[in-house]
């Protein structure tokens, strides 16, 4: 086809679809549904797993936690993380470990934290250096504690956002003196907000402090050393499993495990738990895209049938076409044009469509939805291959017909 | 002394031929069996000349017609259509042909109704390949020449059979075709604007474009220089138009 065919055989496109206009705009209203309900199922999907990503961020990545096992006496079993096995040495040792970039030993207890007039009860995580390093968590204010600290049992604390202004309210609390548990503790920094944490929680309501202080001042276990857990970060995903089997073979060894005894300690793979939200976020964005593309399919169909009426109506028109010089393969293009037509006029008003849906659902339901490029050009895309495939055999029909037959048509 | 007794008798043989049929025949092949339809027609028109065909409906005529528009394909004999032999080419030339070569007049106009007269008229040059400027020029030429220039915008229903049937010309004109095939152009119009429609033609013959029209008026015939006619299948008459009905009007006085 001549390039010079293709502007006055769009503008007969457009003029056989305006001659028709309301026959047109319903069978526009298949396609507009469908990438209508592509898009806003896509921009859903996306702005979930999106959340999820950035939820496994702040958590941080390639992430361990080795949790004490339960305690057995009697017969009676406590919960997991109370037995008194796990100790700060275990993370030193775990630190050592090839592939392990931090191991961090972590307390934990709820005090009450008072600051002049104002007091808080919140999480108080007593720990090292690398559990900041682990969960990647900056300092927004002031600085981190050292290694320095934790040997010396200095009583100096990290407070999280959420803390920091219950307590402090917009003054920066770098400097001043708070009391945990009635012990003064200095405040020498603030952590960077990091929002919810997968289970909802706030993940800024927290205070660190050196782990031997906590032991020392909060905790007050009669066990030396003991520790609820320890947080572990590999170097990458591909040591993940290596650092897992080396960690249980170290801690079974330190514990003095035989052979037939079970472990008493867990590990769990956060990232692994991250990951599978993702993918069932995905998964859930990929079956509701298969059902809104069933929709297209009704659509495309809509099309077909609309072009072969369109084809019959018009048969005595493709004769005079014929006659006067239109190829066959000009009055498949023509009938094409139409049908592509139909089916991306359709696409861009479903595009936008689901995208003022997707924003719609953002703002009734505050969910995160993500409108992308990729998604946009897919529905124009599919909404193309609809219009080709299924006014493929409309044109195809009108090109084959003969045109003296065509001519004496009534 | 006109240019149209020139153009007959003995004349014609100088000119190169536009259409040269020997020995054709056209047989359908129906569910009851082959049905023949013309059995043997040898034919020839020269460039200038304007001839009628006559026939009842049945005597193959327009069967003859079809053939000689490229639109249908003959059994057995052979068509030329301006030195080429037809049977020759594919299904993308005969359209070629039917774009450049003939221009087709039909007894029901068939105008395109959506578009405006200028675009109707220009249609055959967008499946020529001709640029947008060009083809709007021609086409405001074209409906000048049959005296619709003002018209352009309008659109087919806006204007009267007569008025149409001319736009319908000047679309079978605007790619300059040799040969004008037209099948009952009068058949729809009353006989007043029979008349003018028919004085169109002759102005154009005139001007050296070869027409072949079909008509069962015999007054539309007269103004032919030549009268073949059909009978079942065969072609029994070929002979030059007695007292014909055109003057030698100058298109000028046509359009007025």
């Amino acid at each position: 086809m001549n390039q010079r065919m293709i502007v006055p055989m769009l503008g007969e496109a457009w003029h056989a679809i305006g001659a028709n206009r309301l026959r047109a705009f319903l069978t526009m209203l298949g396609m507009m549904i469908g990438v209508g309900a592509v898009v806003l199922m896509l921009a859903v999907g996306q702005g979930a797993s999106a959340a999820v990503k950035k939820q496994i961020e702040a958590m941080g990545s390639h992430l361990f936690v080795v949790l004490a096992g339960s305690q057995q006496a009697g017969g009676v079993r406590t919960g997991g993380g109370n037995a008194t096995t796990l100790t700060s040495d275990d993370a030193y040792a775990i630190r050592e470990l090839p592939g392990v970039t931090a191991g961090a030993p972590v307390v934990i207890g709820n005090y009450q934290l008072v600051f002049e007039s104002n007091n808080w009860n919140t999480q108080v995580f007593g720990t090292t250096p690398d559990y900041m390093t682990a969960r990647d968590w900056k300092i927004a204010d002031g600085s981190s504690f050292d290694d320095g600290d934790v040997q010396a049992a200095r009583r100096v604390a990290i407070l999280g956002k959420t803390t920091a202004q219950n307590l402090f309210g917009d003054s920066s609390p770098v400097g001043q003196t708070l009391r945990i548990k009635n012990a003064p503790f200095t405040v020498v920094g603030v952590l960077a907000p990091k929002g919810q944490s997968l289970d909802g929680r706030d993940q800024d309501d927290t205070v660190i402090v050196p782990l031997t202080t906590a032991m020392r001042n909060l905790t007050g276990s009669r066990f030396r050393n003991a520790v609820r857990m320890i947080m572990v970060q590999a170097e990458s995903d591909a040591a993940m499993n290596s650092v897992e089997s080396g960690m249980k073979d170290l801690l079974r060894e330190r514990h003095r495990l035989t052979n037939g005894q079970d472990d008493d300690f867990f590990v769990n793979n956060l990232t692994a738990v991250a990951n599978s939200a993702a993918e069932t976020a995905k998964t859930m964005s990929l079956l509701l895209g298969a059902i809104a593309s069933v929709s297209l399919l009704v659509g495309g169909i809509g099309i077909m049938n609309i072009m072969l009426v369109s084809v019959t109506e018009r048969t005595r028109e493709i004769g005079i076409r014929m006659a006067i010089g239109a190829r066959q393969k000009d009055v498949m293009a023509q009938f094409l044009m139409e049908a592509l037509m139909l089916s991306l006029t359709g696409g861009l008003i479903g595009v936008a469509m689901g995208a003022g849906g997707a924003f719609a659902v953002q703002a009734i339901w505050q969910t995160a939805v993500q409108v992308t490029t990729q998604s946009i050009i897919l529905a124009f895309a599919v909404s193309a291959a609809i219009g080709l495939f299924f006014g493929f055999y409309p044109a195809w029909k009108a090109a084959r017909l003969d045109p003296i037959e065509a001519l004496r048509y009534q | 002394m006109s240019f149209a007794t020139q153009a007959q008798g003995p004349a014609t043989a100088t000119r190169k031929p536009v259409i040269e049929v020997s020995a054709l025949t056209k047989t359908y092949q129906t569910q009851a069996g082959p049905v023949p339809v013309l059995h043997g027609i040898d034919f020839a028109l020269h460039e200038g000349e304007f001839a009628a065909v006559m026939g009842p409906s049945g005597s193959g005529k327009s069967t003859f017609m079809n053939i000689l528009g490229c639109l249908d394909h003959l059994t057995t004999g052979r068509y030329a259509l301006a030195g080429q032999d037809v049977e020759a080419l594919d299904n993308d030339a005969l359209a070629g042909f039917r774009n450049r070569v003939i221009g087709f007049v039909f007894q029901g106009f068939n105008l395109l109704q959506r578009a405006t007269l200028e675009d109707n008229v220009a249609l055959p040059l967008v499946y020529a390949g001709v640029d947008r400027a060009t083809r709007r020029e021609r086409a405001r030429e074209m409906l000048a020449k049959v005296g619709l220039g003002k018209y352009a915008q309008s659109r087919p229903n806006q204007i009267s059979g007569g008025q149409q049937q001319r736009v319908a010309i000047a679309r079978a004109l605007v790619n300059e075709p040799r040969l004008i095939l037209a099948d009952e152009p009068t058949g729809n119009l009353d006989s007043k604007t029979s008349d003018e429609v028919m004085d169109l033609f002759c102005a154009l013959n005139d001007e050296g474009i070869s027409i072949v029209l079909v008509t069962h008026e015999p007054d539309i015939a007269q103004y032919a220089r030549r009268l073949v006619r059909f009978h079942d299948g065969l072609l029994v008459q070929d002979s030059a138009v007695e007292n014909r009905r055109w003057q030698g009007k100058s298109a000028q006085e046509v359009r007025a």
